[in-house]
């Protein structure tokens, strides 16, 4: 909401300067976006009266101009091809100073000039102009052009929140004002126009609820060509609204004043009765703004025999728009509710003044009262003769009485607020109520549709006696402790342990390309958004690698050669029932293992090196399957599975992608589950061995292409008596072991609790395992 | 028979010019070696008489004793020796790098949220996490902002695509949550269901999305939000808290928070937060009382309870705590900004 100052002020006038309105307004609610001059902080600058105007001696395109400023006559050079005897202008006198000018005393081709004639570029009131800023003839000579003007204004906007439709209107803001300072509020004059034509528009309502109150006139003869004034422009135009012609601007004028939007249609246009009624499925209309739209059963349209000629409260119809022809207009004033315009303005792309105004609340207290003081306007400048009021007035919005306890207003704001101040507050707002054993019982006013209950007016007390007189008062409170499972490892934890190990977190878009999910992560349906905000931006993500290897790609951009990274977030997958989220962790591992350094081999990263990260983040407990996925290498991808359950990938990234990602080294990348992660049993001791564990080493040849890790767990289940560990030191194949085969080497520890263990039974329990090995694995001793 | 007297001298003259062991071990041969002076001198005991024997046994041993003696100091000082020769050989650089891992980081958003979490959690906020993927129902209704209010149109919306549900499931809207106030309704819900009474206080950080993307406005952020519900939290309670936490967050105990009316439809009365920065004010997010209404949709008592809310801006927090003067670092993800970050 853009207003004029100036405008605001000739119905309230509070004692403060622009700068302490523009606060006060903020800090009551009405938040002040900008305050801009509507003029550059010019002085010095008068009407003149160019009295003389002849030919400068030396130079074709000057003229020497003898100029009335009132208190003398001065000799001024001057360029512009309007300046001509009799003409008004703005004068710039010696010492003034305007946008990047400085008037002085100067000699121009040999010919004394004292100051400079004006155009509105070079007062900064207009981007360009075309010559000098021709003035009235009523201007006086002498007289300050800022008074003349108006120019010691500003333009205010508001940033206005929802709830305040109320102020809207210049009568609106001004009424807070009132409730702000307690300046008094001065409404405008209304004359009520006299009745000198006999024509009545006929109106039915069949919307009765959406439409609670229509009144409309005729007002003939009028001149549609008339100038719309001065004072009215201006204050259009400071309010942000340009003039376009008497009529409309009349219109616009009201809503800016009143808040109530107006219509006038041209009387020749009408075809029989108005009919306010929600439009039949799929009737067209042509708007004002030339486009043809369909309509639907929940518009609800002003229309006529030959069908809807307005869109309700939103916008009027091209064929029955006043033109310059126009003789005879019939004007609308009408109170749509809110439930019916809200949304609709949205769904037709068209969002108007009027169907702003409507969809939040417009004043039904005041609905014929605005069409008296438009039609005013009408007369006043196009003239004519205003007929009869057509009004249908249905059952209006009722407003419910509201009770505010005082003690409930002092605990919920944590301060006391003299009982006295509410009641000035309440009074200044406009409100009737009553006041009993500190019992307020208040009635809204029907211009605000956000008092309805008691909460709504310790809000307005609240912010009328100031948010800033509220202390800030840390609360007491029972102390009790939080919960803090041990079993619960914190999220911060993953984080931790992933910086430890050299990796940078990133957070990257849980929108991404389809293309990821649809060829790196094979999700063939991913959850797509309705309105991306660009197409590489369309799908939630099912899996963090894309982010990863994208991020990874950006860096290498930026001659980064190696990369360590990892995100913690979600992934996104559909359910039967809607939508499921899980959190994730995933980590790209790019280049050396090491940065470059003095004293290390430079060596890639490797399947093993990622999978410390791994056997670190799973506390040791996690078990690697060799099992395929898209953007993985098949012979170097492992699922990862804890207790029994898959919680992840680990893998090199397939060399197809590693080509079309253009990595000129390998890279790996991971993803676990968080949740299972952030599990940690309790320690609970048991007792520690009297007696020291031996160790026997065993070596065996297998099948090259058995897994490790079933060994180690088939002999760890098979729980061999005093066995208590197993474990691989060394892998051999080559010269001495046959072809397929590999050697293992085998530590075993075995321990009794309570006495020494004697020779022969450590080799019964080897000899027990080696046939374990034998029978379940076919292997064979290395001799 | 040698003269036992010069033996001593002898000897440490030769083991003194010793300066490695087997050269001092040669020179031990020469006085207690097989054939060595005293070991000769020994020997020749039995061809004394009785009554010669145990003086002259004495004196042998009086000079054994003390080549033996002089031995072992050689011995130890060539042993000395050598070590330190050793010890200098292995003398390192210590200022060279050591053999290490790169170091990693956190993100600064995640560094932020850390400190929020610590210092709610110091007054005993517990963190609540709910769905990035939302119902129309708990990112707007719930919240009091019913279809068409014209506050739904302050809420850039992402809508997401349902068509994988049955038709009697496609009534539900499905929106990539705004803000992080859904968790308050979550929260509340589960509390309750859970027979867990007021106070309630939590923390809900996590990912927010609004379709907007510029210079200062990125389609995913994060907000924190804030919920306490009590008996008797009032709104000058808020103040205190909010103000609190920012003097605490940026370590200063000149900051202040400014007030100033607002409207959100699942508070009332609200607020806009300003802190003061540099002599000026910044708006740091949004906050009120918890609106009848929301309440309602939990079924908790609104005159027996009361709560407040409020909503912080995670990166805004993050760019006036680092100094940071562009968002789009935090999602650029250049290493060269976030390795200042550990």
């Amino acid at each position: 909401m853009q207003f004029s100052e100036n405008w605001l002020r000739t119905f309230v006038n509070p004692s403060m300067t622009s700068v302490q309105l523009g606060h006060a307004l903020t800090m009551a609610g009405l938040e002040v976006e900008e305050m801009a001059p509507v003029a550059p902080a010019f002085d010095s600058i008068v009407i003149g009266e160019v009295i003389e105007a002849i030919k400068h001696p030396d130079a074709d395109r000057l003229q020497v101009c003898k100029v009335n400023v009132g208190k003398e006559i001065l000799q001024i050079v001057c360029g512009a091809s309007n300046a001509r005897v009799g003409l008004k202008v703005p004068c710039a006198l010696v010492g003034a100073e305007l946008p990047g000018i400085s008037i002085k005393q100067a000699k121009v081709r040999g010919v004394e000039s004292f100051g400079m004639l004006c155009s509105a570029k070079e007062l900064g009131l207009a981007a360009e102009a075309n010559g000098l800023l021709e003035l009235p003839d009523d201007a006086v000579a002498g007289q300050d052009i800022r008074e003349y003007l108006y120019l010691n204004d500003y333009a205010f906007t508001l940033k206005l929140t929802p709830n305040r439709a109320d102020c809207l209107s210049i009568l609106g803001i001004a009424r807070d004002v009132t409730a702000i300072t307690g300046a008094p509020l001065t409404l405008p004059v209304l004359n009520t126009a006299k009745i000198e034509s006999t024509k009545i528009q006929a109106v039915n309502v069949a919307a009765k609820q959406a439409c609670p109150a229509y009144y409309g006139r005729v007002i003939e003869s009028v001149n549609a060509q008339a100038k719309t004034p001065d004072w009215m422009i201006r204050n259009l135009e400071r309010s942000g609204v340009r003039s376009i012609s008497a009529i409309v601007d009349i219109t616009n004028y009201v809503l800016l004043e009143l808040g109530q939007p107006m219509h006038a249609f041209d009387l020749a246009t009408l075809n029989g009765a108005i009919n306010v009624r929600f439009a039949s499925e799929n009737e067209q209309i042509k708007l004002l703004n030339n486009t043809d739209i369909k309509l639907a059963g929940d518009d609800l349209v002003i229309a006529d025999n030959s069908g809807a000629i307005a869109l309700a409260g939103i916008m009027g119809g091209e064929p029955t728009s006043v033109t310059d022809a126009t003789t005879a207009i019939f004007l609308e004033s009408a109170f749509f509710t809110p439930d019916t315009i809200a949304g609709k303005a949205r769904r037709l792309g068209l969002s108007t003044d009027s169907s702003y105004r409507f969809e939040r609340g417009v004043d039904f207290g005041h609905t014929k009262l605005a069409l008296e003081r438009a039609t005013d306007l009408v007369l006043q400048i196009c003239g004519g003769k205003a007929g009869e009021i057509s009004e249908v007035v249905n059952q209006l919005p009722e407003r419910v009485s509201v009770t505010l306890r005082y003690s409930r207003l002092c605990s919920v704001l944590g301060i006391t607020i003299p009982k006295q101040t509410v009641g000035i507050l309440l009074t200044q707002l406009g409100f009737k109520f009553t006041e009993n054993d500190d019992i307020f019982v208040i009635k809204a006013p029907s211009y605000r549709f956000d008092i309805a209950r008691e909460e709504d007016l310790i809000e307005e007390i609240a912010r009328l006696h100031g948010y800033d007189k509220i202390p800030a008062i840390t609360p007491s409170a029972n102390l009790s402790m939080l919960n803090a499972p041990e079993s619960a490892l914190s999220a911060a934890w993953l984080h931790d342990a992933l910086q430890a190990q050299g990796y940078q977190e990133i957070i990257t878009y849980s929108f991404v390309d389809e293309s990821w999910e649809r060829d790196l992560l094979g999700n063939a349906n991913p959850i797509k958004l309705k309105n991306p905000i660009a197409s590489n931006l369309s799908v939630m993500r099912s899996g963090l690698w894309g982010g990863l290897l994208d991020t990874l790609t950006y860096n290498i951009n930026r001659k980064q050669e190696r990369a360590m990274l990892f995100e913690v977030g979600s992934s996104y997958h559909q359910t039967p029932q809607g939508f499921d989220e899980q959190a994730r962790v995933a980590g790209l591992f790019y280049g050396a293992f090491q940065p470059e350094q003095w004293g290390a081999t430079s060596k890639d990263v490797d399947f093993y090196d990622v999978k410390a990260t791994i056997e670190q983040l799973t506390q040791g407990n996690a078990e690697y399957r060799l099992e395929t996925h898209t953007a993985l290498h098949p012979g170097q991808s492992a699922r990862i599975y804890l207790d029994g359950n898959p919680i992840g990938w680990l893998g090199k990234l397939h060399p197809k992608w590693q080509q079309h990602y253009g990595l000129a080294k390998n890279c790996f990348l991971f993803e676990l589950e968080v949740s299972p992660l952030l599990q940690k049993p309790v320690a609970s001791y048991f007792e520690v061995p009297k007696t020291l564990a031996i160790r026997r080493d065993l070596a065996v040849i297998v099948d090259v292409n058995k897994p490790v890790q079933e060994i180690i767990n088939a002999v760890t289940n098979a729980k061999i008596p005093l066995v208590t560990q197993v474990q691989l030191f060394d892998i051999y194949q080559g010269k001495g072991i046959p072809e397929n085969k590999k050697s293992l080497a085998l530590s075993v520890l075995m321990q009794d609790t309570h006495k020494t263990l004697v020779d022969i039974e450590a080799e019964a329990a080897m000899a027990q395992l080696l046939k374990l090995l034998e029978n379940q694995f076919g292997a064979s001793l290395r001799n | 028979m040698v003269n036992l007297e010069n033996l001593i001298s002898e000897s440490q003259a030769d083991f003194s010019v010793c300066d490695d062991m087997p050269a001092l071990e040669n020179a031990k041969a020469k006085y207690l070696g097989k054939t060595g002076a005293l070991t000769e001198a020994l020997k020749g005991l039995g061809k004394l008489s009785n009554g010669e024997r145990p003086a002259a046994g004495a004196a042998i041993n009086v000079v054994k004793q003390a080549v033996e003696a002089a031995l072992n100091a050689r011995r130890e000082a060539i042993l000395s020796a050598e070590q330190a020769k050793q010890l200098a050989a292995e003398s390192l650089d210590v200022s060279l790098p050591a053999r290490a891992q790169s170091q990693g980081g956190l993100h600064p958003v995640t560094l932020t949220l850390r400190r929020i979490e610590q210092l709610f959690h110091s007054i005993g906020f517990d963190v609540a996490t709910g769905p990035e993927i939302e119902t129309d129902f708990y990112n707007f209704t719930a919240l009091n902002i019913p279809e068409n209010h014209p506050a739904r149109a302050m809420h850039d919306t992402f809508y997401v695509d349902a068509n994988h549900l049955q038709k009697d499931d496609k009534r539900t809207d499905f929106v990539l949550r705004t803000h992080t106030s859904p968790v308050q309704v979550h929260y509340m819900e589960n509390a309750l269901k859970n027979n867990q009474t007021p106070p309630l206080k939590i923390i809900a950080p996590g990912r927010v999305y609004r379709v907007d993307s510029d210079a200062t406005h990125s389609p995913m952020f994060h907000q924190v939000e804030g919920l306490w519900v009590d008996e008797n939290i009032s709104f000058a309670n808020l103040k205190g808290v909010v103000q609190d936490f920012l003097q605490k967050f940026f370590e200063r105990d000149d900051l202040t928070v400014r007030f100033r009316p607002s409207f959100f439809p699942f508070t009332e009365p609200s607020a806009e937060m300003d802190m003061s920065w540099n002599g000026g004010w910044l708006e740091i997010g949004g906050c009120g009382m918890v609106h009848p209404e929301v309440f309602k949709h939990v079924n908790i008592d609104n005159e027996k309870y009361r709560g407040f809310a409020f909503g912080l801006g995670v990166e805004r927090l993050a760019m006036l705590r680092y100094g940071v003067n562009d968002l789009r670092h935090f999602f650029n993800n250049d290493l060269r900004f976030l390795s200042q970050f550990k």
